[in-house]
């Protein structure tokens, strides 16, 4: 399937540019008429994917992330988010809820949201390489508009 | 990140608005246990109906507040949770522990 719609954007993982990414996400989706209840399981996801960029991909440097938005004929909107990161040791296990490597300020519910949220989740990841994360969501066509 | 508070007998009520996430959620934290520990009230109640966004950073600080009560012998209640923050802190079972009230 080919997409209609894409756009790329890259920045660094400052903790502040992770209100810009699911801002513009919600921009690039806006364009599917999407429900305020999509809109915002949109904008949870990706924060929750830049947010693991910022706090595990990066620990103790500023690093890359890339944003890939696709959006498909049948309403699927595409996000990919990569980082060149330290990559993910056991991604099974990083995807169960509560586990976290980020002590009390984290909640270890970050993939099990992307997961909920969105239709589809994939994780690849190498260590020392960087992760991509994969989240699909198609978005409901509503009838009058 | 803003938080008001307002003490009421023995119950402090924080109130929080904007946008909960990672970038704010230390600050939050730090806030919310200052004045829980000013207060040292016998209950908490975290007003959220200023929330526009939550991701699960919220979850965290929700909890980190509702530890702090526990400690102290007090309790917690969540109120005016708008839906989207809802689904994100079910998500992590806390309206197990919170009830959520209006």
């Amino acid at each position: 399937m080919k997409p209609i719609n894409e756009a790329k954007m890259t920045f660094l993982s400052r903790s502040t540019n992770e209100g810009f990414a699911r801002t513009a996400a919600a921009c690039f989706a806006a364009q599917l008429d999407p429900t305020l209840d999509e809109i915002n399981d949109i904008k949870t996801a990706v924060s929750e994917a830049v947010t693991n960029c910022i706090v595990h991909a990066y620990p103790d440097r500023l690093g890359v992330v890339s944003m890939r938005l696709r959006l498909f004929e049948d309403n699927t909107l595409e996000i990919v988010i990569k980082d060149s990161g330290v990559g993910i040791p056991d991604v099974d296990r990083a995807r169960k809820p509560l586990y976290t490597t980020g002590g009390a300020d984290r909640s270890g519910m970050g993939f099990t949201i992307m997961e909920s949220f969105m239709d589809t989740l994939k994780v690849r990841s190498v260590q020392e390489k960087g992760t991509t994360v994969t989240m699909r969501r198609r978005v409901s066509r509503r009838l009058g508009g | 990140m803003p938080v008001s508070c307002m003490e009421t007998g023995q119950t402090l009520t924080a109130k929080i608005a904007g946008e909960v996430d990672h970038h704010a959620a230390k600050d939050l934290m730090a806030q919310l246990g200052r004045e829980i520990d000013a207060a040292l009230p016998q209950s908490l109640e975290l007003d959220l109906g200023g929330v526009s966004f939550m991701d699960s950073s919220g979850i965290a600080v929700v909890l980190r507040s509702y530890k702090r009560m526990k400690e102290l012998g007090g309790g917690m209640t969540l109120r005016q949770v708008p839906p989207h923050a809802a689904k994100v802190l079910r998500a992590a079972g806390v309206d197990k522990l919170i009830p959520f009230l209006n």
